[in-house]
């Protein structure tokens, strides 16, 4: 029978909601191969693609350890950490963000927008460049003032009541005093140069390098399951705290738990990358649109977060006669989506 | 009832006895002080006598170059602080929202973009061109900002506006950033101008935008009786025989005006236009006739006592004025939100 089709008897509706969801099911499983096609497509062209092209069978026997003239360097030192980077700060920056928009029932509440990037990316810079320190000091201070941060706007937020309206407020206010102090940092470096700038702006892969690599793939393979875990509630908090908690959902521990998970994954990739514009907060809801309702949103969103972040960057070094960092292309590339999301979010409420 | 008769009545419930002469009087006594410290401290420690000497008989050395070039810097100050507040009271008047400010707005973020289209692709150079770029950039992203934060329920709520205007500032950045990167000459001075600074002030560029700021005022002045009733509420305002739309239309004219200009002289500066009216309705209550003078003298002494701080905490430096404004006006952002009842938010 057409699933369309007015159901008779419980037994028919009974098949009825079973066919929708295997449907909807299919759908998530078909999105999901897609994107991971899609995904190893644009990471074999990055590695391929440059000053110097190589064949894809040039990139496979290098990639399997076998000597390629020239690689070793352009591929192995430059390309491929690059590449790496490109996805694990992508996906670092989704999974934060669609949980995010999640938890906070606001597909602008992400936090790239409510100053928690922004917080961990002054972290960083002042460690640089007032302290001199680098590698995992870096991080480590991005980390704990990013999840300080999200702690401060949380208890302020709290302390007066209804939480999210406040809290995304309160995270704009923050936000802007981040912003005007990177900017003090950065002018009053005593020498310091635009990549080094755009980064900590705006987010930039130039100076990506194995060391940043290994950090956050550490990090990426605790965290990414944690989230991936705790996510399994997440698609239930969806429904709201009450139909959640009647479920069986511990909320209020879920909700700790994944927001200071996901905090501390944005805050490692801002250390890395520097807060790449706009990823956090558009690979969710384009996630939801593609899966369909009630499905789990974090995989695919963590998907579209690397293939983003990959991609823009392909499109920064290539597409134009300049080179743009790739915060500044998903800047451009997300503009026009923010404000769609923004004039569709005041007319459908509670939704990604 | 007529319409006059109105304002008399609502600015009489908004005054409350609360001795507005007297803060106008201090608001302007605390800009003179703050004009006096703006020329006596910088980034070179300077002897009083010194200073003295400099102005009254004038002198070559470093001490007294230093000491006149603080002139033109204070006057800048003044005026920018003074239109950024005036914007302030005039937009959190017309929306009746109290997050309402040029920077939270992003009318700021839009004029900086129209200026850079400006430089990068008509080779604008001089302070007039700067001017209508910033105006015209500023006027689009208020319009556009205010009708994105309009729709859907409630109208125009202070969440909605801020996001709108959050976001707005996030995109139109991107594009400014865009358009900047390859063009290395124009990014060296777009950079120091995006901070937002009186720094390189010079009194030519400060007259040039005279006209629009005076122009600014006027409108502000002509709006800022019938603001009081527009505060009742639309239709209780257009019972007592205002137009509502012309009040709203004069008035959001006045405060984009004003932001424009402050922006296309000292780059974009937050805050201030937040802060001052905030803290001078604390004191003298919400009648915008006091309102408006009073945050004027105000925010050009806030403006120039926080340029005083920043050269003088950063020695031999000095921080931009404009995040000092942020360091000072996120604070306070964060307090008139915590302060709101639910239902204002």
């Amino acid at each position: 029978m057409s699933a369309l089709e007015r159901p008779k008897t419980t037994a028919a509706a009974i098949e009825r909601v079973a066919t929708v969801r295997r449907r909807a099911t299919f759908r998530a499983r078909v999105v999901n191969g897609v994107l991971i096609g899609a995904l190893l497509l644009a990471f074999s062209f990055s590695l391929a693609f440059g000053e110097r092209i190589y064949s894809a069978a040039e990139v496979g026997r290098f990639l399997a350890g076998q000597p390629v003239p020239g690689a070793a360097f352009t591929i192995g030192e430059l390309r491929l950490p690059r590449a790496l980077l490109a996805i694990l700060a992508g996906a670092a920056f989704a999974l934060a963000g669609v949980t995010f928009q999640t938890l906070l029932r606001n597909p602008l509440a992400s936090p790239d927008i409510i100053g928690i990037t922004n917080g961990a990316s002054v972290a960083a810079l002042f460690m640089i460049i007032v302290v001199g320190a680098s590698g995992l000091a870096v991080s480590a201070a991005a980390v704990a003032a990013g999840i300080g941060i999200a702690f401060a706007i949380y208890l302020l937020a709290a302390r007066a009541g209804v939480v999210g309206t406040r809290l995304i407020l309160i995270g704009i206010g923050v936000a802007a005093m981040a912003n005007s102090a990177t900017l003090y940092l950065l002018s009053s470096a005593s020498r310091w140069d635009l990549q080094g700038a755009m980064r900590w702006l705006s987010g930039s892969l130039n100076l990506a390098s194995w060391e940043d690599v290994a950090v956050l793939a550490i990090v990426s393979a605790v965290l990414f399951p944690a989230v991936l875990a705790l996510g399994q509630g997440l698609a239930l908090l969806r429904l709201g705290d009450d139909q959640a908690a009647g479920l069986g959902v511990n909320v209020e521990r879920s909700r700790r738990l994944l927001v200071l998970t996901t905090v501390a994954l944005a805050a490692f990739a801002t250390a890395a990358t520097g807060p790449i514009t706009f990823v956090a907060f558009m690979s969710g809801p384009i996630a939801a649109r593609l899966i369909g309702p009630r499905q789990q949103v974090l995989l695919p969103a963590g998907l579209i977060g690397a293939l983003l972040v990959l991609s823009a960057d392909l499109i920064g070094q290539f597409a134009f006669s300049n080179r743009y960092p790739v915060g500044v292309v998903t800047g451009v590339l997300g503009a026009p989506f923010l404000i769609y999301l923004m004039i569709r979010s005041q007319r459908v409420r509670g939704s990604i | 009832m007529t319409s006059a008769q109105a304002i008399a009545a609502t600015g009489e419930v908004a005054r409350h006895n609360r001795r507005p002469h007297r803060w106008l009087a201090a608001a302007i006594l605390a800009a003179a002080v703050a004009a006096v410290a703006s020329i006596v401290f910088g980034s070179r420690a300077i002897e009083l006598s010194e200073v003295w000497r400099a102005i009254t008989t004038g002198g070559d050395d470093l001490a007294a170059a230093a000491v006149r070039s603080r002139i033109p810097r204070t006057l800048l100050a003044l005026l920018v602080g003074a239109a950024l507040a005036m914007s302030g009271v005039m937009l959190q008047g017309v929306t009746r929202n109290p997050l309402a400010d040029p920077f939270i707005l992003g009318i700021n973020s839009g004029a900086a973009l129209l200026v850079v289209i400006g430089i990068a692709f008509f080779s604008i150079q001089s302070m007039t061109s700067y001017i209508w770029f910033s105006l015209t950039g500023a006027g689009l992203a208020a319009t556009f900002v205010y009708v994105v934060g309009s729709l859907g329920q409630g109208g125009p709520t202070p969440l909605k506006l801020a996001l709108a205007g959050a976001a707005t500032t996030a995109a139109l950045g991107s594009v400014t950033t865009a358009i900047l990167l390859p063009r290395i000459e124009v990014m060296n001075v777009y950079r120091f101008w995006s901070i937002g600074g009186v720094g390189r002030a010079e009194n030519s560029d400060t007259l040039m935008v005279l006209p629009f700021i005076a122009f600014g005022i006027v409108l502000c002045v002509l709006a800022a009786g019938t603001l009081n009733v527009l505060g009742l509420g639309d239709e209780a305002a257009a019972g007592l025989g205002i137009d509502v739309l012309r009040t709203r239309l004069i008035a959001t004219s006045a405060g984009v005006i004003l932001a424009a200009a402050a922006t296309a002289l000292a780059g974009p500066i937050g805050f201030i236009g937040l802060v001052v009216p905030h803290l001078v309705r604390l004191v003298v209550g919400s009648d915008h006739r006091w309102l408006l003078p009073i945050s004027a003298f105000a925010g050009a002494a806030l403006l120039t006592v926080a340029d005083v701080v920043g050269r003088v905490i950063a020695r031999p430096g000095e921080i931009e004025v404009g995040i000092i404004t942020a360091l000072i006006g996120g604070p306070v952002f964060i307090w008139v939100v915590l302060t709101k009842t639910g239902d204002q938010i």
